[in-house]
């Protein structure tokens, strides 16, 4: 698979990854490279093969549904970039 | 004093011979005059360190100590440590003082070692050179012009330059048994789910496994103790019992069979370091394991599903840097698209760009089955692989690395080729397989590593039988001449 430009503009959209147009041709060489690379995973036939998400098999394990952390608002508000009252500060999104 | 391993510090210690305030004082002063020729530090914490010693020398005068107690150890920046700039060695997390502690530093913590300062890395665990991180390039102690290795080249480094008994690293993919190799220590990735990842910043949750770098397999067995164990806070901890790591390491290793998969001494392997692997397997042979070959068929596949996976998710992981919770935001954002999308087109280096994209757009909708299905489906191939090896052999052995260190800069503008000095560590993650890398020798006067896997959750024997071939050569041993 060989990415475009166009490609490109719209995976780092979804990515949310301003990057300048200059770089944009560049990126498309790299990751059609490394696309490349990966598809070689293609030579082999893998529809008998069941996916393997945790290298033990372990299944996804649940706890009883009770409060177990203490609350650190403050601790974690304190490394953000603007916060106020409580609340952490953005750009206006409804006008 | 720097030249002692861990083992030996903490005979010193008991005997007391000297205090932790003492040896935590000689750390800090080698450090202010020697870590800077390497950069395998990005921020040191002196005067947190003399604050754990001086706390581990009433804990020893009080008979409330354990083996670790007053030892001083490292820690790869990925760890969140409470308190202390957590940087991951990105830009984006340049201001990140941790409001939390990983499980990992507070077991070590607890224990009673001495923090000594976090080391550089790639930036967020991805490279294998340590020449993506924000803070600067790491310098391999053994040459200043050839790569440490990464992506905890900060920590191989500084345990290689004697600056600290020990350090933590992480390994994703060879982060820890191959800068272990480049910089002539040894390191140990644990079997998947063995040590908490929990406030390790995560690059590929499925993959991503902290363990100890060291200089001995002895001084390995006593970092893990303190490391591993079940963890409710890591959604993916196992929970199985944790043995004594050091009691077996005096055990024989007489009737050891070792696979040796043909596919690693293959091309692509430098003939220096497959001559001094051949010479390691012979040192072995002589203490009476016996070698077979073996074949890992889809060991080719490895590295192409690993970048799949490992982009995949890492994609996943990065999206919660966004500029409004906590690391770098950009100036003036005129609005909520434009601060996300320039608060991580300014906080993210290059390499870490070029993951999240390849990531992004093998989740897209329409291409998920394509690539994140089929590599997860390539690498139970590559783990049954293993399995298959495992029916008649006790551990597999190989290069760590496909070369020596390689000159800085030599492989930045080849992405490709910088995966590929992951050739033969990659299937290990991509298995779940715990695997040492331990110093057997050199090659071009640079340090190079042989590689033992196990099967899951047999550590132990992995450092047995590390121990063994330490007590059989001096490898270990060497120091870089300008650290002596």
């Amino acid at each position: 698979m060989s990415l475009d430009s166009s490609d490109v503009k719209k995976i780092a959209h979804l990515a949310r990854l301003g990057i300048s147009d200059d770089a944009v041709p560049e990126y498309a060489t790299e990751l059609s490279r490394i696309l490349e690379l990966v598809e070689q995973m293609n030579a082999v036939d893998t529809s008998a093969v069941s996916p393997m998400a945790h290298p033990q098999d372990v299944v996804q394990r649940l706890r009883p549904d009770e409060v177990t952390e203490t609350d650190n608002r403050d601790g974690f508000q304190g490394v953000a970039p603007a916060t106020e009252d409580g609340l952490y500060l953005v750009p206006r999104v409804i006008e | 004093m720097h030249n002692k391993t861990i083992a030996e510090l903490s005979a010193g210690l008991s005997a007391g011979e000297f205090s932790s305030v003492e040896l935590t004082e000689a750390c800090i002063q080698r450090i202010s005059t020697l870590a800077g020729r390497s950069n395998c530090f990005i921020t040191q914490t002196p005067e947190r360190a003399l604050e754990d010693a001086k706390h581990a020398d009433q804990r020893r005068a009080t008979g409330d100590f354990g083996p670790l107690t007053g030892i001083p150890i490292a820690h790869k920046d990925i760890f969140c440590t409470q308190g202390i700039r957590s940087s991951c060695a990105s830009k984006m997390l340049d201001s990140f003082v941790s409001p939390y502690e990983s499980t990992v530093s507070a077991k070590l913590k607890a224990a009673g070692t001495v923090l000594l300062g976090k080391t550089n890395m790639d930036e967020f665990a991805m490279g294998s050179s340590n020449e993506t991180s924000f803070y600067g390039p790491v310098r391999n102690p053994w040459n200043h012009d050839v790569v440490p290795g990464g992506s905890s080249g900060g920590s191989a480094a500084c345990v290689a330059a004697r600056l600290a008994s020990a350090a933590t690293g992480t390994d994703t993919g060879g982060s820890i048994r191959q800068p272990a190799a480049l910089c002539g220590i040894t390191g140990l990735k644990p079997t998947y789910g063995r040590v908490s990842r929990y406030g390790m910043i995560a690059f590929a949750s499925s993959l991503d496994q902290a363990g100890p770098m060291t200089r001995t397999a002895q001084d390995a067995a006593m970092m893990l103790q303190a490391m591993a164990g079940f963890d409710e806070r890591d959604s993916t901890s196992v929970d199985v019992g944790v043995p004594d790591y050091s009691a077996n390491l005096a055990d024989s290793i007489d009737g050891l069979t070792i696979g040796l998969p043909r596919e690693y001494f293959a091309e692509g392997l430098d003939s220096g370091v497959g001559d001094v692997l051949e010479q390691a397997l012979e040192t072995l042979r002589k203490l009476g394991a016996t070698t077979v070959d073996i074949d890992l068929p889809n060991t080719s596949l490895a590295v192409p599903a690993y970048y799949v996976v490992a982009p995949a998710e890492c994609s996943s992981n990065l999206s919660r840097m966004d500029g409004v919770r906590f690391g770098y935001r950009c100036e003036d954002p005129v609005d909520l698209e434009d601060l996300y999308k320039r608060s991580r087109g300014e906080g993210f280096g290059e390499e870490v760009k070029r993951r999240i994209m390849i990531g992004t757009y093998a989740l897209s909708a329409g291409y998920y089955d394509a690539y994140y299905l089929k590599a997860q489906r390539v690498r139970r191939l590559i783990s049954d692989d293993f399995t298959r090896a495992f029916d008649q052999v006790d551990v597999i052995m190989g290069p760590t690395a496909p070369s020596v260190a390689f000159a800085l800069g030599s492989k930045t503008d080849d992405p490709i080729g910088m995966y590929l000095s992951d050739i033969y560590t990659i299937a290990v993650n991509l298995a779940g397989l715990p695997a040492m890398s331990v110093p057997c020798g050199f090659a071009d006067e640079l340090p190079v590593g042989l590689q033992i896997i196990g099967k899951p959750f047999e550590e132990s024997r992995l450092l047995n039988v590390a121990h063994q071939f330490q007590q059989a050569t001096d490898w270990h041993q060497r120091a870089p001449q300008e650290y002596l």
